[in-house]
């Protein structure tokens, strides 16, 4: 808290009203207009709107649709968090060793921060491609299974987690290497010292100490793949084959702006407002970010 | 002597790790590096080139040809244009809103001030997504569909810049505001000549993630945008991918894809000192 301040009646106002306004216009009311729709039901062309309680709610509860868009939601943010940590944990643990060309490993790591998750999605497609893509013909070589996205869910998952994966790398890969420098140096030694090395240092004590980073982290993943990533899947599978990489956030999409179904997506909305706001508050509440007075 | 000893049947071990290390790094670079490589090795090949089996994973000579193609088929100027606009709009409009809250915030005390606070913090737990109909509501009720406003503005409020300046402010000393006090300058020209120069790290460190955030949008621009003039890069080459019975121009795509990376992948190469720092700091 600062001592010295500013004394002026209506200046502070005038320099955080841009700021306030605009969270007000595009956060406050449309969240409340989420919040209210979510109770109606709309006709497609938004005309007319019938009061209809929680039974938005009640449908989805009920819905064998919506169950499997929450399972997909989940099998893939799973794989996004799982691949990703280990990936960029094994990568950071190893780019913070003391060798030559360090400089060049991070930058060829870290530029994967600039993907765009759709256009990452766009050159996995091409990868995954069943009649021309690398990785079908790689496998066609070892195996007769038809590993082809177009017909098998699992297929599908994978392309958008391992597109997902690698547009998200950069990210992981930086706090992971913020997290290992900022363990003491002495704490490294007194352990080699007591005779851990090499495998054993790094699981008794470096991936204890980092913890906190792995938790700020795995949350930050979880609302990556569940929010950030509906580009990859409509630039990609549009939610197909069938319904297999139908997300979340995805299938709220196609409610709302393709079958015209607003109070239906509105509550689907509202559902997605109540994860992101849990997963926050419990970021918050165990990691040490202090922001708060 | 012993410790002599000692040291030269230890070196070679140690050279031993180092070269696993090496290994394994160059390893995980070709690894992350590979989607990237066949993108632009596909993008320089003819279509026959892309498609025939075996691929060949080697530059052919048809680069030139693949971009002009692509660049004048989905108008890739304007693209750009439109996406560098959205970019830099979002990036330098969240950092001077940001910029100001920050100081409203930590240099003055001011009626509503905790709520205030509070009500850009909530912004955090208000992604796009789950609020997309009601603001593209809001957004058509000011007649701001298909224009550069609608694009930048709804994605201008930032709750991790505002705490990252002010978590700057909190450090500069108190005595700088007293001597700009006794020097009978006012607020505004304290912040002017005292804390914008001394935010350049912070600035540099925000824009990148920021000008990435805004590069990479894809639902909002996609929702808010009918027009092609209006489109940004990231959805126009979306819509490059053969469907159906359309010739599957994939060295095409690949050109595509390659020009809406390489401006966002330049800008956090070149700026990659401020950007891990942006990062960190922002997120603390």
């Amino acid at each position: 808290m600062k001592k010295s301040i500013f004394k002026n009646r209506w200046l502070p106002y005038l320099l955080i009203s841009p700021q306030i306004v605009i969270v007000l216009v595009f956060f406050f009311w449309p969240s409340f207009e989420s919040l209210r729709l979510s109770a109606f039901k709309v006709s497609p062309f938004g005309d007319r709107q019938i009061f209809v309680g929680l039974e938005n709610f009640s449908r989805l509860l009920i819905s064998a649709e919506y169950h499997r868009s929450v399972f997909h939601s989940f099998v893939f943010s799973g794989g996004v968090t799982f691949l990703g940590l280990s990936l960029s944990l094994f990568i950071a643990a190893l780019a913070n060793q003391k060798i030559r060309g360090l400089r060049f490993y991070r930058t060829a790591v870290l530029w994967t921060y600039g993907i765009a998750p759709p256009v990452s999605g766009i050159i996995w497609l091409f990868i995954f491609h069943p009649s021309y893509g690398f990785l079908p013909y790689l496998l066609s070589m070892v195996t007769t299974y038809e590993f082809n996205w177009l017909l098998k869910g699992w297929v599908a998952i994978l392309l958008v987690i391992f597109a997902a994966t690698w547009a998200h790398l950069g990210y992981n890969v930086a706090f992971f290497l913020a997290g290992l420098q900022t363990i003491p140096k002495s704490v490294m030694d007194a352990a080699k010292v007591d005779g851990a090395s090499g495998f054993s240092l790094f699981r008794w004590i470096t991936f204890p100490l980092l913890s906190p980073v792995t938790f700020f982290l795995f949350i930050m993943n979880m609302v990556f793949s569940f929010f950030e990533t509906f580009g990859i899947i409509h630039a990609v599978t549009q939610g197909g084959p069938g319904d297999a990489t139908t997300i979340m956030v995805y299938k709220t999409y196609l409610d709302g702006f393709v079958h015209m179904r607003m109070g239906l997506s509105a509550a689907q909305s509202v559902i997605l407002m109540a994860m992101v706001i849990s997963l926050t508050v419990v970021q918050f509440r165990y990691t040490e970010r202090k922001v708060f007075y | 002597m012993n410790g002599a000893v000692l040291n030269q049947s230890r070196k070679p071990q140690r050279d031993w790790k180092k070269l696993v290390i090496h290994l394994l790094l160059i390893l995980s670079v070709c690894l992350i590096g590979f989607p990237l490589y066949y993108g632009f090795v596909i993008s320089t090949q003819s279509m026959e080139e892309s498609i025939q089996k075996p691929q060949k994973l080697l530059p052919s000579g048809y680069l030139l040809e693949n971009y002009k193609k692509v660049w004048n088929r989905i108008q890739m100027g304007q693209l750009l244009l439109n996406s560098s606009i959205v970019a830099l709009v979002v990036s330098l409009g969240k950092i001077a809103i940001s910029i100001l809250s920050a100081f409203a915030i930590v240099y003055f005390n001011f009626r509503g001030k905790q709520i205030a606070f509070w009500m850009i913090f909530v912004t955090l737990m208000l992604p796009v997504p789950v609020r997309i109909i009601s603001t593209y509501q809001v957004v058509s009720y000011l007649g701001w569909v298909d224009t550069y406003a609608g694009l930048t503005i709804p994605l201008i409020a930032s709750a991790t810049a505002t705490f990252l300046f002010r978590q700057f402010y909190l450090t500069i000393p108190d005595e700088l505001v007293d001597a700009a006090k006794i020097d009978g300058s006012g607020p505004l020209r304290f912040l002017w000549s005292i804390l914008l120069p001394n935010s350049g790290a912070n600035m540099a460190a925000l824009f990148v993630v920021m000008f990435i955030y805004g590069w990479n949008q894809y639902l909002w621009p996609l929702m808010i945008t009918n027009s092609d003039k209006m489109k940004v890069v990231v959805v126009g080459i979306a819509s490059t991918v053969p469907v159906g019975t359309q010739l599957p121009e994939w060295n095409l795509v690949m050109a595509a894809a390659m020009m809406a990376l390489i401006p966002p992948v330049l800008v956090v190469i070149l700026m990659q000192r401020w950007f891990v720092h942006g990062l960190i700091e922002s997120e603390k």
